[in-house]
């Protein structure tokens, strides 16, 4: 009967962890849409989120784009297709390659700072003081999060579309010895609306999905410090395997047969 | 008899297999001061929580103006919240904001007055607790300790409650300023009228702060009484904490 048990206590927990990520979910976007709203603590989570990402997410735009256009080289100069670099760069940045990677630095950085910090609020009573002070901590800290990420997430991979399409184009031009013009034209020839807008809808699930992972399990957090660091990593995993297994949900509705 | 300010009536807590409360029955009189003395773990800031309904009880009645407030919606619950002020025993703090905004954090929350006004208040409410203007502008991070403490006192009265909530007030505080504290409670309790209800470890300050004196002990108050009354008392649990000694029916975990 051991192992029996054992399974049936981590399905029953399971399950708990789920139903309450669904409570919380749903009471979060509950309250996205009634006021009180709070603008000033919103405001300092966009730029947060928004602009001191920045670096980081054009980091990785712009690598994964040089090494996208020297990958596709090696494998397309086989076949003399070497035309299709620009191609495979725009498309392989725009669709997947900006929101994935972008969600996924914001993961590590926003996600996890902000499990800390309402975490932190979390075991030193603050979030208590909060309630008997008159302020819902749902309306107060997770609400402008949530909004700012599905808000911001967006214009910040536009930036690491371009970002990451420039990086393909350094390096076709500079090191394959591609002609600009033609590099440019060829991005530009092949480029539908649906692949920006179909990365930008991805990048606003993703900063749905990294925001409320990070106050999830900051507002569940418990035990002093370790139960924050706990928390923090918590939240940057799940979060990270939510992006992907989300991304691929979104390719199918976008693209799937 | 008046109707008792707040009422607590065989109020149960365990948290997993744990029993912290097992059934605290305490009575505080409208205007009255009774401060909760008893060792460390044995449920004083868990009584004050239910009371405030951050935490709620397995069984048992809580009555604040003679209103059961148990499993209250949290918008009614919010409406009791307003007249109670608390200071939590680590201070809890925002540490996002400044020291006066944390002051005039529920004049603001409950819109009670703009922000230009709440500023004011804020500094008059750190000066009843011997801090400066000037600490109004700093992080809640850079201050001491017992400066938080004394910033959640602030922030406890700010909004003028008629009943006011005191985890653990003077402790980590020097002898003066918890002296400076307690007389700060008094005049609450005594010219603002408030209902005070504190937690103290500290026996000279409990004398000094209380009407009434009541010892937690196994999860039940065990003896409450005039502060008067407590040094005569035989009741050898009571005895043993308002000395201090190691030997005596509390055992610390030490020897269990
Ligand atoms: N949220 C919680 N989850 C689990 N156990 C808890 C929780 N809150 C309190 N406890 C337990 O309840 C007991 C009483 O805690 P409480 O904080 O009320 O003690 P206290 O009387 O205030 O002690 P102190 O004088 O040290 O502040 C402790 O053993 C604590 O471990
Ligand atoms: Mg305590």
């Amino acid at each position: 009967m051991k192992p029996l048990r054992a399974i049936g206590r981590v399905f029953l927990a399971f399950l708990g962890t789920a139903g309450r990520l669904t409570m919380f979910a749903g009471t979060s976007v509950t309250h996205c849409f009634l006021p009180p709203y709070y603008p000033r603590i919103m405001l300092r989570q966009m730029i947060e989120i928004g602009y001191f990402s920045l670096p980081v997410v054009g980091l990785t735009a712009v690598f994964a784009g040089m090494v996208l256009a020297l990958q596709s080289y090696t494998g397309f100069a086989r076949f003399s297709a070497e035309g299709a670099i620009a191609n495979v760069v725009v498309l392989s940045v725009t669709r997947e390659l900006a929101p994935v990677l972008g969600g996924l630095m914001i993961a590590g950085r926003v996600g996890a700072s902000m499990a800390a910090e309402i975490g932190t609020m979390r075991v030193t009573e603050q979030i208590d003081a909060l309630t008997t002070l008159s302020t819902n901590p749902i309306k107060y800290l997770v609400v402008p999060r949530i909004i700012a990420g599905v808000v911001m997430l967006p214009f910040l991979i536009l930036i690491a579309d371009i970002i990451g399409v420039f990086g393909g184009f350094l390096v076709s031009v500079y090191k394959l010895g591609f002609n600009p013009a033609i590099y440019l034209q060829n991005t530009w020839d092949f480029l539908e609306p649906l692949d920006v807008i179909s990365g930008l809808v991805k990048a606003s699930v993703f900063g749905f999905l990294v925001a409320l992972m990070g106050c999830y399990h900051g507002y569940y957090s418990k035990g002093g410090a370790q139960g924050v660091g706990t928390a923090t990593t918590n939240a940057v995993v799940s979060a990270s395997i939510l992006i992907l297994c989300f991304n691929y949900i979104l390719t199918e509705a976008f693209f799937g047969l | 008899m008046d109707q008792p300010k707040i009422e607590l009536s065989g109020v149960t807590k365990a948290f997993g297999a744990k029993q912290v409360l097992t059934g605290v029955d305490l009575t505080v009189a409208e205007g009255e001061s009774v401060v909760i003395i008893g060792g460390s773990g044995t449920g004083k800031s868990v009584t004050v929580k239910c009371i405030l309904g951050l935490l709620k009880p397995d069984a048992g009645s809580i009555k604040i103006d003679g209103r059961e407030v148990t499993g209250l919606s949290v918008g009614e619950r919010d409406k009791v919240n307003r007249q109670v002020g608390m200071l939590f025993q680590g201070g809890a703090l925002f540490d996002s904001l400044p020291v006066w905004e944390n002051v005039a954090f529920g004049l603001l929350s409950r819109k009670q007055c703009g922000r230009e006004e709440a500023r004011e208040i804020a500094a008059r409410k750190l000066a009843m607790v011997g801090l400066k203007r000037e600490i109004g502008e700093a992080q809640p991070a850079d201050l001491s300790i017992g400066m938080q403490k004394r910033v959640g006192l602030a922030r406890a009265i700010a909004t003028d409650p008629e009943i006011i909530l005191f985890d653990e007030p003077t402790t980590g505080l020097d002898p003066i300023m918890a002296d400076m504290i307690n007389e700060l409670i008094v005049h609450v309790n005594q010219e603002v009228g408030a209902t005070a209800l504190s937690i103290s470890h500290d026996m000279e300050s409990a004398r000094k702060i209380g009407d009434r004196i009541a010892m937690l002990y196994q999860g039940k108050i065990v003896w409450a009484g005039d502060p008067a009354d407590i040094d005569g008392e035989t009741d050898p649990v009571v005895d043993q904490f308002v000395h201090g000694r190691v030997d005596g029916p509390i055992k610390m975990a030490i020897r269990a």
